[in-house]
């Protein structure tokens, strides 16, 4: 899995699975834009990290559902590094609650970020990936939630969904052009999103998981990096990093 | 450089034919581009003649010949 030379972009890369992608996809050699929305501190640290092993890195604020961040986020990549090959689309919110209960600003944050981040980052990347003329690979972080539906996430569901419609809708338009689009489905991983949930619900996935533990980031970055780089001939697809959870 | 020249130079890198395939009856579909295409060919020329072209615009743009028109109308 070699990318030197390649320039990468992940949003929301401070924390999480946006974080272990940056690492890794530098740790393949590629420079990297850390995209963060509030954590500048972490995101200070994950390029830290990224130059400490001799990789290099650059940290953007923006809000990716903001089209004009997201046009300034490519804009810092091409500015930096010349170039831009890699889109990590990661950022992403939740806003739980059943949708009895549900608030239309916690509808419309999680779709604005989850699904409007992903168009936005998508659209403004595209004129100067075809005007590079060399190809590209787009990645999206959706969810199990968006293949199967899951209580109390309503919101985040149809956005995830929505983001594995897009991807496959991406694949067919940009596949002339050797742009591969392709999706992740991470289950339970262990981060600070899954951090605010009861050990009762912990528990209660964990018995759903076949592989009887929970994932890690860095399980998830593993698969984005094989798709960004050695996975030539696969566009369009959803993979799930999810230890076989069923739901 | 006139704006048909300026023109048929963007079509000719943009869709990689040799600039002598091209008059004004040359149409997309004869050099074969696809609808991808036409949207770079369409990126490519705003960006040369720093405008905007409207997608209903771009549905009436089938040749060579509407192209230059189209520009020559707007500069």
């Amino acid at each position: 899995m070699d990318l030197t030379g390649k320039c990468a972009i992940v949003t929301g890369a401070s924390r999480g699975i946006g974080r272990s992608c940056a690492l890794s996809l530098a740790g393949a050699g590629a420079s990297v834009v850390v995209n963060y929305s509030q954590n500048k501190a972490a995101a200070e640290e994950v390029k830290k990290t990224i130059e400490e092993s001799g990789g290099s890195a650059v940290i953007f604020k923006a809000d990716v559902s903001l089209y004009n961040e997201c046009e300034g986020l490519i804009k810092c990549a091409i500015d930096h590094f010349k170039r831009i090959d890699i889109l990590i689309n990661n950022a992403g919110v939740t806003r739980d609650n059943l949708l009895a209960r549900m608030k239309v600003e916690e509808w419309q944050e999680v779709i604005d970020v989850n699904l409007n981040g992903v168009y936005n980052c998508c659209k403004a990347v595209l004129r100067p990936l075809l005007k590079q003329k060399s190809g590209g690979r787009i990645i999206n972080v959706a969810s199990v939630a968006g293949l199967h539906g899951n209580i109390g996430q309503a919101n985040y569901a149809a956005a995830k969904g929505g983001i594995i419609a897009f991807t496959k809708t991406m694949a067919k338009e940009l596949g002339s052009r050797n742009i591969t689009v392709n999706a992740v489905a991470p289950g339970f991983i262990e981060t600070e999103m899954t951090d605010e949930l009861s050990t009762a619900v912990r528990e209660k996935i964990m018995e759903r998981v076949a592989l009887k533990r929970f994932g890690k980031p860095d399980d998830v970055a593993e698969v984005v990096t094989f798709l960004a780089s050695s996975a030539n001939y696969v566009t369009g697809q959803v993979i799930a990093v999810d230890g076989n959870l069923s739901m | 450089m006139s704006i048909e020249s300026k023109v048929k130079n963007i079509i000719s890198e943009q869709l990689e034919v040799s600039i002598d395939k091209l008059s004004p009856d040359t149409t997309f579909e004869d050099i074969d581009a696809d609808s991808l295409d036409i949207v770079e060919l369409v990126m490519a020329l705003e960006e040369e003649f720093d405008m905007e072209i409207s997608d209903q615009e771009i549905e009436n743009i089938k040749s060579v010949g509407d192209v230059i028109k189209y520009i020559e109308s707007k500069v």
